[in-house]
């Protein structure tokens, strides 16, 4: 029996003024009625925080957790280059149609109308917030913001403070929210990592936790539960994601009844650091907005091993520039990643192990002088020099695209509620907005758009009915029985008592998702994965090795978990990769490309998202479909040429 | 190359911690310090040992989430990078290295290297924000801020919260985590309704959990953002000024 259906509530009529009727039809709660709501919100960076802020001043009784020992260190701290708004401050041309359009067209026309359209009317609100709450955006000499290009646009529409934006905008949500502790409207427990949802009659109720320094598993109760808890990049080991991004939460969400949608549309970053050894833990992103001042180029001849100083002009391939005329070194990403791995593949790979190619500046310094170009992006140099010991102001830096980005996610509806009532995706987490491909500084826009804007507006409508029922009681069975369960689990890791560590077991699973469902899919490739992830799994399942007790800190303990969750997401990413007979955005079946090896889309058959539905430990994921329909973008092959 | 590392073990917050040697072969100059960690902790996991407990989570020096004193310093040897930035190329064969959690009784220690810096978003929970509720800002352009103003206010917040500051100094003071983030408020037009009340509450909050500056200035060497003292007098002033004139509610510049 299926539990599951898509109903996205997705409003209709003129496209511009749906979010207007939507908010005039949602139910309201007073504000005084307010207060006897408990929101519990997972997870606190750029969704999450500014969620439970934005709920805590509408007075909502807010309980916010995180398994890092501050709000403050969400991943979304290291979001670098910038958010885009519609605000057409630079007169060239923008609107909000113009953003939604770029962000479906940028999508591969995989995302929902509707809630695109919502997400470039309020980036323009983003941003007046964001200033307000003292957000240091970089200026012009006359005081007004400035702006900068993204890849997939030919507008400047990205606001950035330096190469920081995302700690930036995430240290002013993150403020705000501290301010709704201090008034005591929010409470906050730090250390503490949802390990599952509880449910009764279908109905999330509460979360289960664990306490990472002291082991204790304890339950919270609450009227709606917000999932704000990123991407699973993780899911390839090496990514550009922190080391302690997860996709738990989520993940144990799917399992009790949450539908997963599109988990193979993943995106790899082409602007980051080579890979370097086997002992890499972790890869590092150069901002896109690199790509606003460097050319991308190979070697015309494959093999060339001469420094790049001595490859003279006519020697070198501009391959963007040639290929993609109009949009040149800022073509959208997943197109620009493809058009590396080509290069690469090709035998043009530069560096030591010849797995890279070049992002020079040299005609940057030469056009605006070395000060300039350290103005901008000073930083990321720096950062990249420390990284490599090599100076990008005289040698071309090395880049090569690595796992950045899920669009995949949690199923939601317009109102951003997943399949469980109640249970709410925010953020990355979510699978809504940028289609099978993200553009650059929209995820920044995404997680803000979600938690400052929608979310507020749109959880009354859950809440309103609820009014005058106590959310369950702590001592329901509910949670006895699932506290139990995540304390079996616990149990069981310690006892496997094996002989690798998870660190190793989670490498090898990242081997196998990276080079069957990366950057390049078919239909061998994939049926070799769905065998070997399992067989993977269950030698990791017997063979792992996990020290230390559960009543203390111990952090192979929580990676274990975490790790074992990947292996089943890597499994389904896989499948979806596998069913999804088109290529679209980061999702690249080798066998669906043009001529000219770009992704070739088949509308006919795969205009939907795929959302699947958990069936249980021994039975596979079944695939619900939510059709895509389009009345304002025609659907096109994408063209950045 | 081959290192022998000293390392704080410590059980629990209230556990006794001691000193316990590892050597470590097979270092490759380009792993990050925090990588030759990681291999440690394999190889002792797989020998049924515990590993060592250290925070670290972007590895790109802007979560603010790891810290170890390295042979007495803060985010060891290399100025202006946080811990997960380090490379091995800093260190030569043979060498001995001591790591250490910070060394603050403002920050606890939970485990080995781990510590507790919960009082760092106290500070910021007693006043450092701008108030403005969802929904109810003016135009982004509304207010024009001066380019050096803005860069002023950009230095002051790219702090990450680290707490390498409070490491690094003698009294174990928060001066320049809290001047930072007082001077990315205070200088903006956008901060100046609540600068007074704000300079107060976090001054005074700050001082129940850490020590007093005494110009020793071995915070900014450590900051991995290289983060400058100025900034500690720039909040002294505003501080006296809050506490002389009673500015708390008057809420204007100067």
């Amino acid at each position: 029996m299926s539990t599951v259906t898509l109903n996205a509530h997705a409003p209709t009529g003129p496209i511009a003024d749906r979010w207007d009727e939507h908010r005039f039809s949602v139910k309201l709660v007073n504000p005084n009625n307010r207060r006897k709501f408990t929101v519990l919100v997972v997870g606190t960076g750029l969704a999450g925080a500014a969620a439970a802020a934005s709920l805590a001043q509408l007075g909502y009784q807010v309980k916010v957790f995180t398994f890092h020992d501050s709000p403050r260190r969400a991943h979304s701290i290291a979001a670098q280059g910038g958010i885009n708004a519609a605000k057409n401050y630079k007169n060239d041309g923008d609107s909000i149609h113009r953003l939604f359009y770029d962000t479906i067209k940028g999508g591969d026309f995989r995302a929902r109308e509707s809630n695109v359209y919502r997400l470039a009317q309020v980036s323009v609100n983003i941003i007046d917030q964001c200033v307000a709450q003292g957000v240091p955006f970089a200026r012009e000499y006359g005081g007004l913001l400035d702006n900068r290009s993204f890849g997939g646009a030919q507008v400047s529409r990205t606001f950035y403070a330096r190469g920081q934006t995302g700690q930036q905008l995430l240290l002013g949500a993150y403020q705000a929210l501290m301010q709704q502790v201090g008034l005591g409207r929010v409470e906050m427990h730090t250390k503490t990592e949802m390990l599952d949802v509880v449910t009764k009659d279908g109905q999330a109720c509460g979360i289960v936790v664990r306490d990472l320094a002291t082991g204790e598993i304890t339950s919270f109760n609450g009227h709606a539960v917000l999932l704000c808890t990123g991407g699973y990049s993780n899911a390839f080991y090496l990514s550009t994601n922190a080391m302690n991004c997860n996709a738990t939460a989520a993940w144990r969400a799917h399992k009790r009844g949450a539908a997963f949608a599109n988990p193979c549309y993943t995106q790899i970053h082409p602007t980051c650091i080579p890979a370097n050894d086997e002992f890499q833990s972790k890869l590092t992103l150069m901002s896109e907005s690199l790509r606003n001042d460097g050319r991308i180029w190979v070697p015309k001849s494959p093999d060339d091993t001469r420094p790049p100083h001595q490859i003279p002009e006519d020697e070198r391939d501009y391959y963007l520039e040639r290929i993609y005329p109009s949009f040149g070194n800022l073509a959208p990403r997943d197109v620009s990643s493809r058009a590396a791995k080509r290069m690469v593949d090709a035998g043009h790979g530069i560096g030591p192990l010849q797995n890279g190619v070049y992002l020079d500046f040299a005609d940057a310094i030469g056009r605006l002088g070395e000060q300039v170009v350290k103005e901008r992006y000073g930083n990321l140099f720096d950062m990249y020099q420390r990284i490599t010991d090599e100076n990008p102001y005289q040698v071309p830096m090395r880049i090569y695209p690595a796992p950045h980005y899920t669009m995949g996610g949690l199923w939601v509806d317009y109102n951003l509620q997943t399949t469980v009532p109640g249970l709410y995706a925010l953020g990355e987490a979510n699978f809504s907005d940028h289609g099978a491909n993200r553009l650059g500084a929209s995820a920044l826009m995404q997680g803000l758009a979600d938690g400052y804007f929608v979310i507020p507006t749109t959880i009354s409508d859950g809440l309103a009915p609820l009014l005058g029922s106590p959310p369950v009681p702590l001592d329901d069975p509910v949670f006895a029985q699932t506290e139990q369960e995540v304390r079996d689990d616990i149990s069981r890791w310690l006892s496997v008592g094996g002989t690798r560590s998870v660190d190793h077991y989670h490498r090898e699973l990242g081997k196998i998702v990276w080079d069957y469902c990366g950057m390049g899919r078919n239909r061998t490739g994939l049926e070799k994965a769905l065998s070997e992830i399992p067989a993977l799994r269950a030698e990791f399942e017997t063979n792992v090795r996990v020290t230390g007790r559960a009543d203390e800190v111990n952090q192979n303990l929580e990676k274990v978990q975490r790790v074992a969750d990947f292996f089943e997401l890597g499994e389904l990413m896989c499948r979806d990769a596998l069913h999804r007979e088109e290529s679209c955005g980061g999702h690249f079946r080798e066998e669906y490309q043009t001529d000219e090896g770009e992704a070739q889309r088949n509308d006919e058959d795969f205009c939907y998202v795929g959302a699947w539905e958990w069936k249980g430990p021994d039975t596979p994921q079944a695939l619900h479909r939510e059709p895509l329909e389009f009345e304002y973008v025609q659907l096109t092959q994408r063209s950045y040429k | 190359m081959k290192l022998t590392l000293k390392i704080w073990r410590q059980e629990g917050p209230r556990a006794e911690g001691r000193f316990e040697s590892y050597e470590v072969p097979n270092v490759n100059e380009e792993m990050s310090f925090l990588e030759m960690l990681d291999g440690l902790n394999e190889r002792l996991v797989e020998d049924g040992q515990e590993p060592i407990t250290f925070d670290s989570d972007c590895r790109e020096g802007i979560c603010g989430t790891c810290g170890i004193t390295i042979d007495g310093k803060p985010h060891g040897p290399w100025p202006g990078a946080a811990t997960c930035q380090l490379h091995m190329r800093a260190f030569s064969d043979g060498d001995v290295i001591t790591l250490e959690p910070w060394r603050a009784a403002g920050f606890p220690v939970m485990k080995d290297l781990m510590v507790d810096r919960t009082a760092f978003d106290t500070i910021v929970e007693a006043g450092g924000y701008i108030s403005v509720d969802t929904g109810a800002a003016p135009d982004a352009n509304e207010i024009p801020v001066p380019k050096p103003v803005a860069d002023a206010a950009m230095d002051a917040a790219a702090c990450i919260g680290c707490g390498a500051c409070v490491a690094a100094c003698p009294n174990s003071a928060a001066q320049l985590f809290t001047s930072a983030k007082l001077a990315h408020l205070n200088l903006l037009p956008q901060g100046q309704a609540e600068r007074f009340r704000r300079t107060e509450d976090m001054v005074e909050t700050m001082e129940t959990f850490f020590g007093s500056c005494t110009n020793y200035g071995f915070c900014q060497e450590a900051c991995p953002k290289e983060i400058p003292i100025d900034f500690i007098a720039l909040m002294n002033r505003d501080y006296l000024k809050a506490k002389l004139k009673n500015r708390k509610l008057a809420g204007r510049q100067g």
